[in-house]
Order: structure tokens, then C-alpha cells, then sequence
């Protein structure tokens, strides 16, 4: 049998589709809210939950703040969906005055709600309207000599992204309106913005290379700081 | 650059599907399971459920449905019917659903869409209406001479219960529900729907135009044409069930089609 996965319980995010994922690769998943858990767990997954502000309360009211940022710090096997990856920046637009868990020097943005009129005569600009939140399937361009990350079709729910490549980080990228990270990976934390629970074939794929290859990650490349 | 979907709906009562399904290779064609499968296998990019049970019991069913759905299904689903709570819909999600559909109770009490935005975040939640063409009327219309300038065209929206209600205009309500928490709409002609003759594509150009968040074509859609000319309109998703269920076409062999027509459609053949 594989050794299970930790799963932080937020309550409020689509926890079923990411149990059902697991469960479809034959590998346990557990749901917890435990610190000691959040600190030992071999491999642990923080889903997406609601607004920013909102998840980082519930994060601390549990008291895992520490916990996460000491092992997503240390580049221990962590996969963070959707709303996950933003909760690694210091600030989102989102929740104005709320604090990230700051692993990333970064801070999160709106997806534009107008974007440039394509095929327009040169000197003409034109604003047109974009559709927020960005729902369905978009393009993954993955980094070279990524562990995790593939090109392929990823489905989307944000109305908010991480424009900027934190610094240490590798990513992969998807454009809509603008070009935001679609993942990020740094040792054995591979953090995406799409939901690979959701991503047909492509995204079951990428779950199994996390698991299987995110503890040997961690192992022959550990993060800065590492512990 | 963003996919336009291809949505198959299954219309389900007691954890059966009920509209009827024709094509070959099924062993039990009413099985919303075997179906689900068989659609994401051929490349749809979403699937939604509607429940059409009237009864609790016929409700409880549905949770278990949407269960055993879940457990194959590695695209996203929404389910809708029935929702009249913000616990109704974390029964929905809870049970697998990662999209939430409201049609008749949001229209009675708009406010449960702000409650179940802030619940479970606007992505969540999905606005489902139906709107059928406001019939000019007559007698304004002779009132007002005989103008050579046509009326504008109206929609209202129809709701299984309430009739009594002031008609709500449908341009209006699509705004209003995505100012409220709706972060989608799922846009029913109430006119076409079963009809075979094509979307309405009037209906689509002005919902579109008017909200900001993705709206999801449905009703009178017979063939791929059909589907490219609602997206051509406006449309950034049409669901569709009879052209699937009839087995007439794949979801494969229409998206070939939109891509064909130049709509960016998934390649879900790529892996790895």
C-alpha cells in the first residue's frame, strides 16, 4: 500500500473532487486539521477554500500557520490548489490588510477585467471586457527542468493569480489577459493555481508525479533555509 | 488562451437519467454513472447534473448519485435542483458537486446568492435561468400608432413556481444575480429548448453583453453548427443533452467541429 496523504480539512472547498482524485489513484488521503500532522505529514495538500483573507483566518484560528510556512519553507512534499498557491504570498487584492503565509515575496492580483482588443489597426487601442472569474480549460506552459509540470490543458475558477515568478521558484505559465503562474514548484512543493483534481487525464498525471517524485525533490534539492 | 466548453447535461429523477438515451455500447443507458464516464472519455470539458425529482427521497438519491459520479469523474460538475439553502448546497458539494446551481429560489430570495457566494466563493455558484420571449403586446403597440420601428425584444424569466409573480425581466435578473454572487450563468431558452431549431442567439448577445462573468448556453441545440453559432454570439460554454443522448454525435466529433469552424477548443489527448 502507499503511504497515505494528509489533506488540510478547510471545510468549504470542493474536498470531495480532491478525496475522489486520490482515491481514483489508489492512494489513501486523509483529511486533518492537526499541527502535528500539518508538520509531519510525508506529504500533505492544502486546498482551495473561499477569499483569501477568510482561509488565512481559519489557518490561524486552527493554528497551522506556523507549521506550513516552516515546511513549505524547508520545500518539504506540499501540493497548495488554487486558492493554496496565493495563500503562499505576503498580500492579495482580495482581502486588503490580511496577511499571507509570505513563503513567496509576492503579492496577488485581480485578473483583468478589460484586455486589449485584438486585431485592431495598430494605432487604434481598444479596451475591450474579459470574463472574471476565469472558468474552464486553458494552456499550461511548463518551465524547462520542472519535476512535476507537463504542457497541457488545465481547468480554472480564479478571479485572482500571481503575476509575478517568485524568486527560487519555477514556473509554469497561462495567459489570460495577462500571463500569471499557473504552478509553481521549488523542491517538493508544487503549488497551482488550476485544479489538477479537475484536469482530466492531464491533471490525475501530474497528482501521481507529485506523490511519487516529491519526497526524492525534497531529498536532492532542498530549499534555502532548509531544516 | 481560454477553451470554450462543451457541457454535457444529464436530467436525472431518482438516480436515473431521464431524458431519453439511445446510442449503443451502454449496458444500462439510464445510468447517470456509466454516462458521465463515457462523455469525459470522449472529451467533455464539464458535466452538469439537474435534478428534476420532486421528493425528498427522490433527493436523497440524488446525493448518492453524485457520489458514485464523482468517483469516476476527473472533470468538474455542477449539479443543480432543488437548492434552496446554503446547507442544500453544501450537501451538493460535500457529496462531489464543485459547482452549484440555483434557479427558482434566488429568484424568490436574491439574497441567497450573496450568502452562498460568501460561503463557498463566487466561482461556486451558478445562476440558472430560464427566459422565454416577452410576447409584444398589442394593444401598446396600436396605442402608439403603426410605427414602422420594431419593438425591442424582452425576455422573462420563468420559474416553476410563484407565477403570480411580476414578470422579472431576464437582461435584468442575469445583471442583478452577478451583483448578488452568481459567478456564472447558465442561460435556458425556455422558447427552444427541445425544439432542435438552435440556441436563441438574440437572447445570448444581449446577456452576454450585459454581465461580465462567463455565460453557459443551453436550449434548442440540434448539431455542432448550432453550438459554434452561440459561441460565435457570445457564449463562452453551450451545454447540450439530446444531441449526445440521441448518439447522432459524439462530444469528440463536435468539437473536432468547432475547431474546425476556428473555435479554440481542449485537446485532452495530451498526458503527459
Amino acid at each position: 500500500m502507499p503511504t497515505p496523504l494528509h489533506i488540510v480539512s478547510t471545510g468549504t472547498a470542493n474536498t470531495a473532487s480532491v478525496l475522489a482524485a486520490w482515491e481514483r489513484l489508489g492512494i489513501e488521503a486523509i483529511l486533518t486539521t492537526s499541527e502535528s500532522d500539518v508538520r509531519e505529514a510525508p506529504r500533505l495538500v492544502l486546498p482551495g477554500v473561499g477569499s483569501f483573507g477568510a482561509a488565512m483566518r481559519l489557518l490561524e484560528a486552527e493554528g497551522l500557520v506556523p507549521a506550513l510556512r516552516d515546511r513549505l519553507a524547508a520545500g518539504r512534499p506540499t501540493l497548495c490548489i488554487c486558492l493554496g498557491l496565493q495563500l503562499l504570498a505576503t498580500a492579495s487584492d482580495e482581502s486588503p490588510g490580511a496577511k499571507g503565509l509570505g513563503v513567496c515575496r509576492v503579492t496577488v492580483s485581480r485578473l483583468p477585467d478589460q484586455v486589449e482588443a485584438a486585431q485592431l489597426p495598430r494605432d487604434v487601442s481598444q479596451r475591450v471586457p474579459q470574463r472574471v472569474p476565469q472558468l474552464g480549460w486553458n494552456h499550461v506552459a511548463a518551465p524547462k527542468g520542472s519535476r512535476f509540470l507537463t504542457d497541457g490543458f488545465a481547468y480554472y475558477a480564479n478571479s485572482y493569480c500571481l503575476r509575478e515568478v517568485p524568486q527560487g521558484w519555477l514556473a509554469a505559465t497561462t495567459t489570460y489577459g495577462v500571463r500569471f503562474c499557473a504552478a509553481i514548484e521549488r523542491a517538493g512543493v508544487l503549488a497551482c493555481q488550476f485544479h489538477p483534481e479537475l484536469s482530466g487525464r492531464w491533471g490525475a498525471a501530474l497528482l501521481k508525479r507529485w506523490y511519487d517524485e516529491s519526497a526524492a525533490a525534497h531529498a536532492n534539492a532542498p530549499a534555502k533555509g532548509a531544516v | 488562451m481560454l477553451t470554450s466548453r462543451v457541457i454535457p447535461c444529464l436530467d436525472c429523477r431518482d438516480g436515473r437519467v431521464v431524458k431519453g438515451v439511445q446510442f449503443q455500447g451502454l449496458r444500462d443507458t439510464g445510468d447517470p454513472v456509466e454516462l458521465a464516464a463515457r462523455y469525459e472519455a470522449e472529451g467533455a470539458d464539464e458535466l452538469v447534473i439537474l435534478d428534476v425529482s420532486a421528493t425528498p427521497q427522490g433527493r436523497a438519491n440524488q446525493t448518492d448519485t453524485i457520489k458514485r459520479v464523482r468517483k469516476v469523474l476527473s472533470i468538474p460538475l455542477t449539479v443543480g435542483g432543488g437548492v434552496r439553502t446554503s446547507d442544500d448546497a453544501k450537501r451538493l458539494l460535500d457529496a462531489g458537486a464543485d459547482k452549484v446551481g440555483v434557479n427558482t429560489a434566488a429568484v424568490l430570495d436574491p439574497a441567497l446568492l450573496t450568502k452562498l457566494a460568501e460561503r463557498f466563493g463566487r466561482q461556486c455558484i451558478v445562476i440558472a435561468i430560464d427566459a422565454a420571449r416577452t410576447e409584444p403586446d398589442a394593444r401598446k403597440r396600436k396605442a402608439a400608432g403603426a410605427s414602422k420601428v420594431p419593438e425591442p425584444i424582452s425576455w422573462h424569466v420563468v420559474i416553476r413556481s410563484g407565477e403570480d409573480r411580476r414578470p422579472l425581466d431576464a437582461i435584468e435578473w442575469a445583471r442583478n444575480s452577478t451583483h448578488l454572487g452568481a459567478g456564472e450563468i447558465l442561460l435556458t431558452s425556455w422558447d427552444r429548448d427541445g425544439t432542435k431549431a438552435g440556441y436563441d442567439l438574440d437572447l445570448l448577445r444581449a446577456v452576454s453583453s450585459a454581465v461580465t462573468v462567463p455565460v453557459i448556453a443551453s436550449g434548442g441545440a440540434a448539431g455542432p453548427q448550432h453550438l459554434i453559432e452561440a459561441l460565435q454570439a457570445g457564449a463562452d460554454a453551450v451545454l447540450a443533452a439530446s444531441i449526445f443522448h440521441d448518439g447522432h454525435y459524439t462530444v469528440r466529433q463536435v468539437k473536432a467541429a468547432l475547431a474546425k469552424a476556428g473555435v479554440r477548443v481542449r485537446d485532452d489527448t495530451v498526458t503527459s
